[in-house]
């Protein structure tokens, strides 16, 4: 098991280097001078100066992109001239609080997508399940920067059961309590698309096991029902949505970009969104890195996991 | 294509889903000839004005702007910019999908790699990046999001076009001695162009949406212009004092990705062919039942079968698998069911313990008598104790029927566990004694494999292990050897039967070679088209067979005991149980039908223990 992590580790290598190419290319789309384009309204003959050493600006690309790389290795991720201090602390800052909201939507979206889908799929054309497809097909159309806002309207501003926006109340906040209270919202609104396609996914795979010989030869050992669909199917149903949780957990990290806006929760979403208003691109660059690479780690987990519950994959 | 709209439509809420998304489509298309107020001519004094106030359908926004003609403005602007996006993606996708998937090697890797790559992405991280360089705006917005979803296309397409590029065709045209470009433009892209045109139905939507939310973050469209998103974007500030002007984009965002959403999976569903056979629907816990008329009597066999009709109905099909079948077996005895397939003795075997697949499976007629005791009528808690307990299944390839994920000795205690209440040392230790009874080497360290790890041989032999957990009464064997070569199929075949010896089990034996039937069974009863065309003792029906249908199928193993697996042709097919003819259904491929054999049903008759349903039997019996 420690050889595959290991393995599997160090074939996210070239893809992390593929993701710092990419991310080079694209922002070497900006036109005009790069510094000018960085620095913006700060552009001052002695920043753009220090600018172009730093980064290497007057060489040429290929350098520009390993001196550019030797900096984010050595934990350098240039300055966010906007913000006034280094990128790396900005981001490790705000990916702590979308840690929070994207973590608690994307652990909602997996029990309740998992259990929908389930539940649909052990009652195929009972009404539960025509419930569950009818509120899944919502819960996938809605775009969640505006379930966010709907859900304001009527929690926080009529019902005045939740806080409107923030992660931790201005005044006496900062508990866990206070915490949860602000994250209820938001995590709900970014978990809602995700759940209706696990359950949707979930629904079929569930289906698709049911169907198989070996849920047959449960049954005829005589094993309880309940059984045979919480244990057996779901068991073999797991090894296809496990991959689509790795999957949807890049749609929950994607989705919480709006609802951090919506909800002003002090994400790193949120701080793409005004950096690149800003026009801060040191800032919006290592963000894109670093969430990415974070993102590439998570998918590793995700096959451990897999690697973990079906035995058949060789480890 | 009429079929296939006819399957999209079947479906009512994919047709509800064209209906609205074409009304939409339909008022944008025609928003500018509407007679409406001009969506950007500012009015200070008419902020905030509620729905259906003077001449203001929808009310106006912040600026006192008609929120209606923004809307359809602001629609008009959202499905352009999405489906503009979609189609760059697709075109874009498509392309290097094809070249990648064409001419593979070298090309297709490095491609390859580089779509993981931008797949790695959280998607919405790569459009902002791409916002980032090329600065806010509805156009690069546009750009930012076909760009993230060209990975998407490009490895469709490329998947389709690798299994095209080995194809005859593709081949032939190359000998022909086109031009590559040729070869894509003329051979391979109409192939391609269906699987691009159905991608691009379900991601449409989701384009759309993309957009709408780039704008909403006022990366998207700028001011005076806005689409949907931007609208949103805009009404936001003021939402909690005048809710109607979030409401009304946000509804009309829905709207469309709704419709389209439904639409899409209509279209899915019309092309998955599984849907339309009914095949993923899930079976039930226990075989329906549907029986009319009286319950014939019980009988004083351990287990006997009675009268027995199975169907499958499947829409307005009906397929008569079992057609009335009666079998019965004593304690200690072995009783053979033989056929091909398709003659409804699996169906016969699955019956009796409610396992028949339903949908699409009905019981309609008939009884099971285990001890006395009606099970097709029983309740789901009293089957399922009795289920593994007195009449366990050894079923054909352990491969499938074999839990792939649980360790084999997990399955066997299982086995013991859903009927004994054994604490899970001891379910361990006599799950070590059943695999030792079967015969397996090492089976203190066996026991914790996974069936993959097994050999086909093993794998049976724990299925057997299984189906002895709870010291059953019967065992009902559905062809338990098929999948295995010759020796380890010799070797099964006396286990079983030493098994059948110490233990006093009765067997029922489903197979359709008659070498196997020779080795194990008292007694065998040979079916066709879902009924019993002959029964008798094994050594009788072998040294004189009565039936047409039997002596063929003797015929066919030419040395009995060698377990021949494969039967030799019969000359025709089986006959469909759907449409069964009048009268003998052997006739169509027996030598000696006359007219007589087609005019009524024919009787099972003999005197005891043989029976034949034939009128001119091979020996009088
Ligand atoms: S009834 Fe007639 S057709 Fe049928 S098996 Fe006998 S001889 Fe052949």
């Amino acid at each position: 098991m420690g050889s595959y992590i290991l393995k599997r580790l160090a074939s996210a290598i070239p893809v992390l280097l593929g993701i710092t190419i990419i991310v080079f290319l694209i922002m070497s789309l900006i036109p005009g001078d790069p510094a000018t384009a960085i620095l913006g309204s700060y552009a001052t003959p002695e920043n753009v100066e220090k600018l172009n050493r730093d980064l290497g600006l007057d060489k040429p690309m290929v350098q520009r992109y390993f001196i550019w790389l030797g900096n984010m290795l050595t934990g350098d991720f240039g300055r966010s001239f906007s913000l006034n201090r280094p990128v790396l602390d900005e981001i490790v800052e705000r990916f702590n609080a979308t840690l929070v909201l994207a973590g608690t939507s994307f652990l909602l979206c997996a029990v309740l997508g998992i259990l929908a889908g389930v539940f649909s799929a052990a009652r195929q054309y009972g009404w539960t399940d025509k419930a569950i497809t009818f509120v899944v097909l919502i819960g996938i159309s809605v775009p969640s920067f505006f379930l966010g806002m709907m859900m304001i309207l009527v929690f926080a501003v009529n019902l005045r059961w939740l806080p409107v926006s923030g992660m931790y109340a201005i005044y006496g906040g900062g508990d866990l309590p206070d915490l949860i209270n602000h994250l209820i919202m938001p995590a709900l609104a970014l978990a809602a698309v995700a759940t209706g396609v696990i359950a949707r996914l979930s629904r079929s795979a569930m289906l698709e096991v049911l169907r198989q010989d070996y849920i047959r030869t449960a049954r005829a050992k005589g094993v309880p029902e309940r059984r045979v669909i919480m244990g057996h199917a779901l068991r073999a149903a797991m090894v296809s949505i496990i991959p689509i949780l790795g999957i949807q957990a890049g749609f929950v990290l994607s989705g919480a970009v709006y609802i951090e806006i919506v909800f002003q929760w002090p994400g790193v979403g949120r701080m793409l969104v005004d950096a690149i208003l800003k026009r801060d691109l040191l800032l919006v660059q290592g963000g894109v890195v670093f969430v990415a690479a974070c993102y590439v780690l998570f998918n590793i987990a995700v096959d451990v996991a897999q690697s973990l519950l079906d035995p058949r994959i060789k480890t | 294509m009429t079929l296939f709209l006819n399957l999209v439509f079947r479906n009512r809420l994919a047709a509800m889903g064209a209906v609205v998304i074409t009304a939409i489509l339909l008022l944008a298309l025609l928003t500018p000839i509407l007679p409406m107020h001009d969506p950007d001519v500012t009015a200070t004094a008419d902020r905030f004005k509620r729905p259906f106030s003077d001449g203001h359908i929808l009310g106006t926004d912040h600026l006192g702007r008609d929120l209606l003609s923004r809307l359809l403005h602001g629609t008009r602007l959202s499905l352009a910019v999405g489906i503009a996006a979609a189609l760059i993606a697709a075109a874009t996708g498509a392309t290097i999908g094809i070249v990648a998937g064409y001419f593979g090697g070298r090309i297709d890797n490095v491609i390859m790699r580089v779509v993981d790559m931008l797949m790695a992405f959280p998607y919405i991280l790569l459009a902002l990046a791409i916002v980032a360089a090329l600065g806010p705006g509805l156009m690069n917005a546009l750009i930012a999001v076909a760009a993230v979803n060209v990975p998407f296309f490009a490895r469709n397409i490329r998947g389709i076009t690798v299994g095209l590029a080995g194809r005859e065709f593709i081949e032939a045209a190359t000998l022909a001695g086109m031009g590559h470009t040729k070869i894509i433009l003329t051979e391979l892209l109409p192939n391609v162009l269906p699987v691009i045109v159905i991608a691009m139905s379900t991601t449409v939507g989701w384009m759309i949406l993309e957009t709408a939310g780039l704008s909403f973050l006022g990366l998207g469209s700028q001011p005076p212009q806005a689409d949907l998103g931007s609208m949103l974007g805009e009404a936001r500030s003021a939402m909690i004092s005048h809710p109607h002007t979030s409401v009304v984009p946000g509804i009309m965002i829905f709207l469309i990705v709704m419709s389209i959403n439904l639409l899409g999976d209509g279209v899915r569903d019309a092309l998955d062919p599984r849907l339309r056979s009914g095949a993923l629907s899930r079976p039930r816990a226990t075989t329906l039942v549907d029986r009319k008329g009286p319950l014939p009597a019980p009988t004083n066999d351990l287990l006997s079968i009675r009268d027995l009709e199975t169907q499958f109905h499947v829409g307005a099909r009906t397929y008569k698998a079992v057609g009335g079948v009666s079998l019965a077996v004593k304690p200690g005895e072995c009783l053979g069911v033989i056929g091909e397939s398709g003659s409804g003795k699996s169906v016969t075997a699955l019956s009796v313990m409610g396992l028949v697949a339903s949908p699409p499976g009905v019981i309609t007629s008939g009884a099971v008598y285990f001890q006395g005791e009606d099970l097709i009528g029983a309740a789901y808690e009293t089957l399922r104790k009795k289920r593994g307990d007195r009449v366990a299944y050894i079923f054909q390839d352990p491969l499938s029927t074999l839990h792939p994920l649980y360790r084999v000795g997990h399955q066997l205690a299982e086995a013991i566990q859903s009927h004994q209440k054994v604490p899970n040392h001891k379910a361990r230790a006599r799950a070590i004694q059943l695999l030792k009874d079967v015969r397996i080497p090492n089976a203190d360290s066996r026991i914790d494999d996974y069936p993959h790890e097994m050999s086909g041989g093993m794998r049976q032999r724990v299925g057997i292990a299984m189906a002895l957990a709870n010291d059953p009464d019967v065992i009902i064997a559905d062809e338990p050897t098929t999948a295995l070569d010759v020796t380890v199929q010799a070797q099964i075949l006396s286990l079983l039967n030493d098994l059948r010896r110490d233990r006093g089990l009765a067997i029922i034996f489903i197979t359709h070679d008659f070498g196997v039937i020779a080795q194990l069974c008292d007694r065998v009863a040979v079916m066709y088209a879902g009924r019993i065309v002959e029964e008798g003792p094994t050594q009788a029906v072998l040294d004189a067979p009565a039936h047409p249908y039997t002596k063929h199928l003797i015929a066919c193993v030419p040395e009995l005991g060698q377990g021949r697996r494969v039967l030799a042709t019969i000359p025709g097919l089986p006959p469909m149980v759907d449409d069964l003819p009048l009268g003998c259904a052997f006739a169509p491929r027996c030598y000696k039908a006359q007219d007589k054999c087609r005019e009524r049903e024919i009787q099972l008759l003999g005197t005891k223990p043989r029976a034949v349903r034939c009128l001119f039997p091979e020996e009088p019996v």
